[in-house]
């Protein structure tokens, strides 16, 4: 049991997860001891909170849907409150593989934000067309904004260290792609180094990832707007404290 | 202009503000939503009892028909205050946001005291 796990929060957003989360939820007891999980129920209409809670992790459930990002500020502000250095977040749906977890964290250790990236020579995730060229676009401008050549920018594999995590406790947003995009905004503009790490990522358990041309449009344009609104906001501060 | 066109006018604006008024008094509507709709109803009340202030208004700002600039103000303030709901209810969302998860996590912290009280009456 090292120390590091047991300052670690595992946040997990779930929403209509009961068939995978008691599994992912087990899988990281397994490969990280001593860690904490709190699996945040985000308005799901099925037996999410149930399957978490009886696999052991603590369950805050949200009255109605949030999305992600709504969820993971939960997750934020629960390590905050309870004295967690650092928050990894980590898809319910079995997508990521909770054996990178510990080399994120030594990353951490230099670094106030990990992003555990597909595209960075591990695994076998592969897109194509427009929703490629907006992840392409996305890490251009990012890395720039970021201050280091980031691959995947839109990955939900991170993990935060305690001057993101007090940030993100009141400002991580949550519009659709807020979670991903605009968090990264906000953490560089704020003043956190961000840094990525390569990890192989799974096939979803449930549900296949569109391959719609004009689904992928849409995206592609909502990734404009998002990337120029967190661009063009002014930065974060902390409230009080 | 006759005199029924001229009455009705005056009646209408004298009718919004008082229901304007009325709900300010009742407290369902708060004077930030409010002014607007007082703005509104106090032009549209001057208007129709001096139509020569329309007339004067259009021409100074070189307007040929004066009907012309009623249906602009008009369209003005409705976009202004439908922008002011857009943004109030932004606010509104991300107040009920941060209410939501205060309450997932106050909900996750009373069943943990639970527990450690039913534990200690146990032990």
């Amino acid at each position: 049991m090292s120390p590091l796990l047991e300052q670690t929060l595992v946040v997990m957003p779930a929403f209509n997860e009961e068939a995978s989360v008691g599994a992912v939820v087990r899988e990281v007891f397994e490969t990280l001891p001593g860690v904490t999980i709190l699996v945040v129920d985000d308005g799901s209409t099925d037996a999410t909170s149930e399957r978490a809670q009886t696999a052991g992790a603590l369950v805050a459930t949200l009255p109605f849907n949030l999305g992600v990002g709504g969820a993971m500020r939960t997750g934020f502000k629960y390590a905050q409150a309870n004295g967690f250095n650092n928050v990894v977040q980590i898809d319910s749906d079995g997508q990521h593989d909770p054996s990178s977890v510990p080399r994120m964290l030594a990353e951490l250790q230099a670094a106030d934000l990990v992003i555990g990236a597909r595209f960075a020579g591990e695994g076998d995730y592969a897109v194509g067309g427009p929703r490629q060229w907006a992840m392409k676009f996305l890490a251009v401008v990012l890395s720039k904004t970021a201050g280091t050549r980031l691959t995947d920018t839109t990955s939900g594999f991170r993990a935060s260290g305690p001057k993101c995590v007090a940030l993100f406790a009141d400002h991580y947003p949550a519009e659709y792609l807020g979670d991903t995009i605009e968090a990264l905004v906000i953490a560089a503009r704020f003043g956190c180094v961000i840094r990525q790490v390569p990890v192989s990522m799974r096939v979803r358990s449930g549900g296949v990832p569109s391959h719609n041309p004009f689904r992928a449009a849409a995206y592609l344009g909502r990734v404009g707007i998002a990337l120029v609104f967190a661009l063009a906001r002014p930065s974060s501060t902390l409230q009080g404290t | 202009m006759s005199l029924v066109s001229y009455i009705f006018g005056i009646a209408s604006a004298t009718l919004a503000l008082i229901v304007v008024i009325e709900l300010l008094r009742r407290r369902s509507l708060r004077e930030r939503h409010a002014i607007w709709w007082l703005v509104a109803g106090t032009l549209a009340l001057v208007v129709g009892i001096f139509p020569a202030t329309l007339q004067w208004a259009a021409s100074l700002i070189g307007i040929e028909v004066p009907l012309n600039l009623v249906f602009f103000v008009s369209i003005a303030v409705l976009f202004l205050v439908s922008l002011q709901h857009s943004s109030e209810l932004t606010r509104v969302e991300s107040k009920v946001r941060t209410l939501a998860e205060l309450v997932s996590l106050q909900d996750l912290r009373i069943r943990q005291l639970e527990e450690t009280a039913s534990r200690d009456a146990d032990g």
